[in-house]
């Protein structure tokens, strides 16, 4: 390992600004060849803008950056191929109407404008055999694979334009333990022949079992960078929030509720997504949905919502059951269900039109349809209540959404809904991106609402999150509950092993390596 | 709440942008022509940008929907053939019927846009085309290709071609319906729906709004400015021909592009797009008082809305 | 091959009906499938496949283009003037009005790519300056093509209409090859997804600027094959091409969102559109029922083509259409 240790990649002082917000601030950091690198920090944290900047997706406000010593510019993710440098984006950068050989080919470096050579699908077709990826056609069109294949065929394309530097941006976060495993293999092998390798991931275990070294990143700044082992998870941890997990969650402000169920779902289903599930939520409970990606915790939030045709399976509320048309029917009292979705950009706000425009378009719909004077339709004072609790930082509510960081826009999308004092929040992974402080005050809400005796949803991808707000949490695997945490049970591990369809794990799991499945 | 009201109109510099070149088409024609100057004549011209107006108003509806209505011209040629042919009865009731009527037709058009558009979701600029065609097929069905015979009634006549103490009534009509539309857009929800739908409609469908009735809705508004469009045409001319309609497209979503609505739908000013077709009525007209050839009109229109969008990117850009 | 078909779905379903139309075409005309009403029919199909094409790269990277007409009757009326005396100067023309189609679309790229403007909006305003330039070209319909070449063109080969070979040729020599080149790959890429396109090193800009050329060329090419049908110019044909255009890329499976679709899939659209006008000549319906039995076939077959959204069953699927 500790031949052909130069230096690839180095940035001096880089600084990038998307308008007011500094996403990443004086940036100094170093790559080398022949090692794996992982860089851990939280979301926002400024990892993803590190890597786009590598790979030539954006460019940077102030700072240097070179490669192999040369000062450079990497003015589109081409040029940074030309240099060796070669992303597998946490985003897909698959092309979904194209086939699988198509994707690999695209902008491959031997291939360019010209001819498409073969040369690189047999390598690819090695590759993905190797990560168990061989039931892939190389015909098949990408939008008909499943999430995983995709990141299989995402990384059998990065890896076979044979990289000196390799982005791995949440490359396996969809993939089971043992395809993980190979994955790694791989990327070992490619370590010991000098590539560099960035390894990003939220998983603790994972970086635990591939990384030499690891870097943390807070708040667009590189806070720290050491080889493993040399402090402990919970020293990383620190490193990584700026203060100690206990601080980041509020206390419970009530008991767990045990009154008659809000919300009961019964042996809901959905095509195959969906396999009969069933669970109850009471008001002022806090109830989350775990599990890895697309496992259909995502299905049942958009079944509550109104947004599925034809399920099996009833949802009722305080024993009646409900007909759920559409937004507008889950929404409308007395039902009074609200969604805060996933991706804010595009589904929760319109971010061209401003914090009141937005927060007043749920609201608006209690109203007639139609022809209703809007200066007296909405009481403003029904949203302050929440953003100033929420401490949402604006100039005034006429300001544009895309103004703001993506903590105060999450606070908007958050006030849009709570304007209407639903009786059940669905929150889809509410603090995906968001920075420390924010992520506080959503969870002092998230627990205030539940003490006024609101039914709350969690779907969320963190298990810290999971484990210290909800008083239970149904872990998904395959379209179904594979499990149900309470108190004692729910611990780290047994999230793990459950997301994962093991039995039981090893109690190091958390820090050490994942049960084989 | 008149400051309220005006802050809301969003009188930015793309609005302004069509008002700039009206006012310099008018001082560049004036040193060749001075009658371009007199009061008549720009009334004039404020009377047959009434017509073109009429039918912006109702597609800058759609465009700021994100979607475009390409059957624009024979929604205004059956109208104005449906109106004349009612009017031309004779038979009172009948003629009290013809402007009802056509609004009607537009409103039902509009529908049958609004169903292809919302519910099979194909691209409009595709639906409506074909709209177009079966529109221009039952035209010819029913009139057998020639130009129908009919006649505007009284006040069709009066409401294109009369005047109140000067003020041309077309002008008053254009005025009245950008009031009622600019009311609807900015002091309705439906208004507000519009304008989320066309950025972002799955936004505005997770946030609990029937999106496809907004999207029917806007159509029909739209299908019945065409119409309304038709019949001012109609009552201009004292009678309907065959594809009348035609020659007004281009000019319609060129006057609310150079407007600054976004063709991609969202953001839009109703003043630019007035000020839009005042400006396209002018250059049109400039060009023929001075006999330029059909081909160097052609040329410098196209020149002429190409760099007006140029410009504007530019200086968005640069903002 | 089940991928295949799959991939293909809207296009065989396409070709079908189009198999269809054609039989019943030729078995109803009343003079019966001589080579003659094959090589009427293949021209009038031939010039709105052409037109197709070049709509079609435009769509193929998400640009509507609205002025394949006005290129067309550009071209039509350069030809007018050009193709005309020596050989020599004859190939000399042909050459200048193809690169003056290129040079028109290179425009179009040039406003769309680097002025930004939306390409229904650029093309809309292009189109005008270009049949404004066709009008001084030609301000009435006028001018006449050499006969040989225009008959040679327009008539068969052994009973074969020239029309078809020549599209034939287009589609070996020209898009096959193309499709399997990087350049072929990265005009998918771009209409699917630029995102992704561009994280994957494709040079976007240059790329659509390309596609906007060769519809141009393309737009080019039909003007060309109108003048060889017609043997004439006239400025007027504009409209009526650039609407077809559309309507036939869409039947012919091709997404006007971009990145789906086939130039094969151009060509069978326009031959289904122009087909449907054939039949309606022979078929015994009044003529003035005519036009609009055509439109609502247009109509109708775009809508069934658009019938499995009703299917979807997630409500959320309908907006990423």
């Amino acid at each position: 390992m500790s031949d052909g240790k130069r230096e690839l990649i180095r940035f001096e002082e880089v600084t990038k600004a998307y308008g007011a917000t500094l996403a990443l601030k004086k940036v100094s950091f170093t790559c080398q060849a022949g090692e794996v690198r992982a860089v851990l920090g939280e979301n926002g944290a400024g990892k993803s803008t590190l890597m786009k900047l590598m790979s030539g997706v954006i460019q940077p406000t102030l700072g240097k950056i070179y490669v192999d010593g040369q000062p450079v510019r990497l003015e589109s993710p081409g040029a940074a191929r030309d240099l060796g440098i070669v992303c597998m984006f946490q985003e897909l950068s698959l092309v979904p109407d194209l086939s699988v050989r198509d994707n690999i080919l695209l902008g491959a470096k031997e291939v360019g404008m010209g001819r498409l050579s073969k040369g690189n699908l047999t390598r690819a077709r090695a590759i993905l055999d190797r990560i168990e990826g061989a039931h892939i056609p190389m015909k098949r069109k990408v939008a008909d694979l499943s999430l995983p294949e995709r990141q299989q065929v995402e990384i059998a394309k990065a890896i076979c334009r044979a990289p000196r530097l390799l982005i791995l941006d949440e490359a396996t976060s969809a993939l089971n333990a043992s395809v993980v495993q190979k994955v790694f293999g791989l990327v070992r092998d490619l370590r010991d022949q000098g590539t560099g390798i960035l390894f990003i991931s939220h998983r603790f275990h994972e970086v635990d079992d591939l990384a030499d070294s690891i870097s943390v990143f807070r708040n667009g700044e590189h806070v720290d960078t050491f080889q493993k082992g040399k402090h402990s998870y919970s020293e990383i941890i620190a490193k990584m929030i700026g203060q100690s997990l206990t601080e980041l969650f509020p206390p419970r402000l009530s008991p767990i509720p045990d009154g008659a169920p809000l919300l009961k779902v019964d042996d809901l289903s959905f095509g195959d997504t969906l396999r009969g599930v069933s669970l109850e939520v009471r008001p002022g409970e806090v109830l989350g949905l775990g599990g890895l990606d697309g496992q259909g915790q995502m299905v049942l939030v958009q079944a509550l919502f109104g947004l599925l045709k034809k399920t099996g399976g009833q949802i009722s509320e305080n024993g009646h059951p409900l007909q759920l048309k559409s937004p507008r029917a889950a929404k409308a009292p007395p039902t009074g269900i609200a969604l805060v979705p996933e991706d804010r950009k595009t589904e929760g706000l319109i971010p061209e039109l401003s914090i009141r425009e937005n927060m007043e378009l749920a609201a608006l719909g209690r109203h007639p349809f139609g022809l209703t004077d809007l200066d007296n339709g909405i009481d403003p004072d029904l949203f302050t209540r929440f953003t100033s609790e929420m401490e949402l930082v604006c100039r005034n509510f006429d300001q544009p959404v895309s103004d703001l960081s993506g903590g105060n826009q999450q606070k908007v999308a958050l006030t849009k809904w709570l304007a209407l004092q639903p009786r059940c929040l669905l929150l889809a992974d509410p603090t995906r991106g968001i920075d420390v402080k924010t992520k506080t005050q959503i969870y002092r809400l998230i627990r205030q609402l539940a003490a006024e005796g609101v039914a709350i949803i969690l779907l969320s991808t963190d298990y810290e999150e999971l484990i210290h707000l909800c008083d239970s949490v149904h872990v998904f695997y395959d379209g179904a509950v594979r499990q149900v945490l309470e108190g004692p049970e729910l611990t780290a591990e047994n999230i793990i092993a459950a997301s994962l369809n093991v039995n039981s794990v090893p109690v190091q799991a958390a820090q050490g390596h994942p049960a084989h499945a | 709440m008149t400051a309220r009201l005006f802050n809301r109109v969003q009188l930015d510099a793309d609005a302004l942008v069509p008002w700039i070149a009206s006012l310099i088409v008018i001082l560049v024609g004036a040193t060749v022509f001075p009658k371009f100057l007199s009061a008549g004549y720009l009334l004039q011209q404020l009377q047959i940008a009434s017509f073109l107006g009429v039918l912006a108003t109702g597609a800058m509806v759609v465009i700021l929907l994100g979607h475009i209505d390409l059957s624009i011209p024979w929604v205004l040629g059956g109208a104005a053939i449906l109106s004349t042919s009612l009017a031309g009865t004779g038979n009172p009731a009948l003629v009290a019927l013809a402007i009802p009527a056509a609004l009607a037709f537009g409103a039902l058009v509009g529908v049958i846009n609004g169903i292809g558009v919302s519910i099979f979701r194909i691209p409009s600029m595709v639906w409506t085309l074909a709209v177009n065609a079966m529109l221009l097929g039952v035209a010819v069905l029913n009139t057998g290709g020639f130009n129908p015979k009919g006649e505007a009634s009284a006040l069709m006549s009066s409401l294109s071609t009369g005047s109140t103490i000067g003020l041309p009534h077309a002008l008053i009509v254009w005025l009245c319906l950008c009031l009622l539309v600019f009311a609807i857009l900015k002091r309705t929800t439906f208004g507000r729906y519009l304008i989320a739908i066309g950025n972002s409609e799955k936004a505005t469908y997770l946030s609990g709004v029937e999106t496809p009735r907004i999207v029917f809705g806007a159509f029909m508004l739209a299908g019945a400015c065409s119409a309304l469009g038709g019949v001012l045409l109609a009552g201009y001319a004292n009678q309907a021909y065959q594809s009348m309609g035609d020659p007004y497209l281009m000019p319609t979503i060129a006057a609310v592009v150079i407007g600054g609505t976004s063709i991609l739908g969202g953001k839009g000013s109703f003043v630019g797009t007035i000020g839009g077709a005042i400006f396209i009525t002018l250059l049109t007209s400039v060009l023929s008082v001075m006999q330029i050839s059909e081909a160097w009109r052609q040329i410098i229109f196209g020149s002429i809305v190409l760099s007006m969008l140029l410009a504007q990117n530019l200086r968005r850009r640069k903002a | 091959m089940l991928d295949d078909i799959r991939t293909n779905k809207r296009e065989v379903i396409a070709l079908a009906f189009l198999v269809v139309l054609v039989s019943v075409y030729l078995t109803t005309h009343p003079s019966g499938p001589t080579t003659y009403v094959l090589t009427i029919w293949a021209n009038q199909c031939t010039v709105l496949a052409l037109v197709a094409i070049a709509q079609f790269f435009a769509v193929l990277v998400r640009g509507l283009d609205l002025s394949v007409g006005a290129v067309m009757a550009l071209t039509n009326t350069l030809a007018s003037h050009l193709l005309i005396g020596s050989s020599t100067s004859i190939g000399l023309g042909l050459l200048a009005v193809l690169a003056v189609g290129s040079l028109c679309g290179l425009a179009n790229g040039l406003a769309i790519v680097y002025g930004r403007i939306q390409p229904i909006v650029a093309t809309l305003a292009s189109a005008s300056v270009f049949v404004g330039l066709a009008l001084l070209l030609r301000p009435t319909p006028g001018g006449e093509i050499d006969f040989d070449l225009a008959d040679a063109l327009t008539l068969d080969i052994w009973g074969l209409p020239t029309a078809l070979v020549i599209l034939t040729v287009i589609v070996v020599v020209f898009w096959i090859p193309l499709r399997r080149t990087g350049f072929g790959l990265a005009l998918y890429a771009i209409g699917s997804s630029q995102q992704a396109a561009f994280q994957s090193g494709t040079p976007v800009a240059r790329v659509r600027l390309a596609a906007f050329v060769l519809a141009g060329l393309f737009a080019g090419v039909a003007g060309l094959f109108v003048s060889f049908i017609t043997t004439t110019g006239d400025a007027s044909i504009a409209p009526n091409y650039t609407l077809n255009s559309i309507a036939a890329v869409v039947l012919g499976g091709i997404a006007l969102r971009g990145g789906v679709g086939s130039l094969f899939g151009a060509l069978i659209g326009a031959f289904i559109l122009k087909t449907i006008s054939a039949l309606m000549f022979f078929s015994g319906l009044p003529p003035l029922a005519q036009p609009f039995v055509e439109g609502l076939i247009l109509a109708v077959a775009i809508a069934i083509g658009s019938a499995d959204i009703l299917r979807l069953r997630n409500r959320l699927e309908v907006f990423d259409r």
